[in-house]
């Protein structure tokens, strides 16, 4: 067997395992959903009038902020779900059955990659499950084309395997799940730093340059353009930019993590 | 010289300042069971982890199954199945996932995958319980569903951490019977324990570990031969008379405290006679006479060094 058609093997049968484990414990997938949905829920319903009339100092418009705040909460909901992927990747790594893996004659980096690949799909089905719940409340995106449309699950994708790549890095250089957990919060308390909820001119000025440039801004800005036909400009290629670099990042630290010997 | 499955020369392997292993030498012929044996912290799992692969040795030069273990790591997994002290199992899923999961990474076709795990589990009893999660198993049934594992992909060389550690004691005799059937079909085990009980029941030569270094090596027997431990052992329960005797008697061992005296002996029934015949004449009664042939216990305490206190063996354990 070449040694490709080995990877792809030996990937596709970790991947079954994680999707197996994701299946019949989903429990910690849904509470990872829990944040975004009620942050929504909070944020729409109790602080909504408010944050509306803010934001563009007219009226307060309900509905406009929905529109608002939902293409940064689908990118925070990336962020709650790689929290998962930290954690399982850190409990995995305790398990005794990764030393088999490690003593066995298969492609070694397909442990880490049925991981990934796993966690970015559950990561789509949880934007779509958080999505699902914004279009019940209201939300409905103005002016997005199938090529917007393809461009942003682009963009999710590309952001979910970045963030991914780096909750494994996370995960397997946390010594247990609690640490797991608490080392992967930047995950979720990032997107509370961006423009998710109020636009970054309106933060203090010393703390701007922080929430523009960090990598959720740029990505919620791309898909807020997307989904509702806004200006894009630097902040697409800058998003890209970020997602390749940090999925790089992530690959580097954590295939030499994993290759590093046992403890 | 039949060929080794393993060979090792010089392995060292540290901590940082702490030397685990200092410069050992194995040689293990094709198809037999060796047992690396030693009490805990010796050096044994870790001894274990370079032969599998999983840890990198800092000198020395290795063979597992004929191919060199720095070069070609690869193949060297290709010839081995490890069951590590911790099971290797999934214990989200169930023991016929697990199965299957093997078949799949040692890339079997499905009908060839499904035909392997329903036997191998059929073989280890594990039908029954072949749908629930593996994490809701007992420690024998996880052992067991651990080595079924390993033989999915039919190695030849077999490495066992401690495979009955932890195990009541029928499930150790399963996995005794277990790994006697293994060699049977010619697959060589390596096996690490601390039950010097479990070296003698199963291994063809044993190494003895102790502080990195192998401090003595053969069969059984041939250990056993290199310890004087035979004694003749006399129990009273009146301390008087204990005292009495002890003060008749030279060169013997006393135990204050549990009233018993050592006599050397080699075991023969004309030097049986002849004390039997000396305590009558010195009028001697001694409640309870046991006749003591050395064991790997005494081996064991020998070359490692930490003191015997002569129990019986099942309180050592």
């Amino acid at each position: 067997m070449s040694s490709f058609s080995l990877a792809l093997r030996d990937s596709s049968t970790m991947l079954r395992r994680n999707l197996l484990h994701a299946r019949r414990y989903p429990s910690m997938t849904l509470n990872l959903l829990l944040t975004p949905v009620m942050l929504l829920l909070l944020f729409v319903y109790v602080f909504g009038d408010v944050m509306s009339a803010g934001i563009d100092g007219g009226g307060p418009d309900r509905a406009k902020y929905i529109a608002y705040i939902v293409p940064g909460l689908l990118l925070m909901t990336t962020g709650s779900t790689t929290i998962g992927t930290a954690v399982s990747v850190s409990t995995d790594m305790n398990e005794g059955i990764i030393a088999r893996f490690r003593t066995m004659a298969i492609h070694r980096p397909s442990v880490l990659v049925g991981h990934v690949i796993g966690s970015v799909l559950q990561c789509v089905m949880s934007v779509a499950l958080v999505g699902a719940v914004a279009v019940a409340i209201g939300f409905r995106s103005s002016g997005a084309g199938v090529l917007e449309w393809v461009a942003a699950f682009g963009l999710l994708v590309l952001f979910a395997t970045a963030l991914t790549w780096i909750a494994v890095g996370m995960g397997l250089s946390s010594p247990n799940a609690e640490a797991a957990s608490n080392n992967a919060m930047p995950l979720i308390l990032l997107p509370l730093l961006s423009s998710t909820f109020v636009p970054v001119h309106s933060m203090p000025g010393w703390f701007r340059p922080v929430a523009e440039y960090q990598p959720f801004t740029p990505a919620i800005e791309t898909l807020r353009g997307l989904l509702l036909g806004g200006h894009i400009g630097h902040n697409g290629w800058l998003a890209v930019v970020w997602c390749v670099g940090l999925a790089v990042l992530g690959y580097f630290w954590s295939t030499a993590k994993f290759n590093s010997d046992a403890k | 010289m039949t060929n080794l499955a393993i060979a090792a020369k010089g392995l060292r392997k540290s901590y940082g300042d702490k030397v685990v292993l200092n410069g050992i030498d194995l040689a293990v012929p094709e198809g037999t069971i060796f047992s690396l044996l030693g009490p805990n912290g010796a050096g044994k799992t870790t001894a274990v982890k370079i032969l599998s692969t999983l840890t990198g040795a800092d000198d020395g030069q290795i063979r597992v199954g004929g191919h060199d273990l720095a070069a070609e790591p690869q193949a060297v997994r290709a010839a081995i199945g490890v069951t590590g002290q911790f099971s290797a199992v999934d214990g989200l899923i169930t023991g016929e996932e697990n199965m299957l999961l093997m078949a799949d990474l040692h890339h079997l076709s499905k009908r060839e995958g499904r035909r392997v795990a329903a036997e191998l589990l059929e073989r280890f009893d594990l039908t029954a319980a072949a749908k629930k999660p593996a994490a809701t198993y007992s420690g024998g049934m996880k052992r067991r569903l651990d080595i079924a594992m390993t033989l999915v992909g039919n190695p030849r060389i077999i490495f066992l951490d401690e495979p009955t550690t932890g195990l009541d004691p029928r499930s150790r005799h399963n996995m005794w019977e277990i790994v006697r059937e293994l060699v049977s079909d010619g697959v060589t085990v390596f096996l690490t324990t601390q039950y010097l009980e479990e070296a003698d029941e199963l291994a063809d030569r044993i190494a003895v570990l102790n502080d990195g270094r192998i401090a003595a090596e053969g069969t059984a027997d041939e250990l056993k031969r290199q310890i004087p431990g035979g004694h003749i052992r006399l129990r009273f329960t009146d301390p008087g008379t204990y005292q009495s005797a002890a003060s008749a008697m030279r060169d013997i061992t006393r135990d204050d405290e549990a009233l018993s005296l050592q006599i050397p002996s080699d075991g023969s029934q004309r030097e049986l006679r002849s004390i039997l015949d000396w305590l009558d004449s010195v009028g001697i009664e001694a409640d309870e006479l046991t006749v003591h042939t050395p064991d790997l216990d005494d081996v064991f305490f020998a070359l490692t060094g930490t003191g015997r206190t002569d129990q019986p063996k099942e309180g050592v354990r």
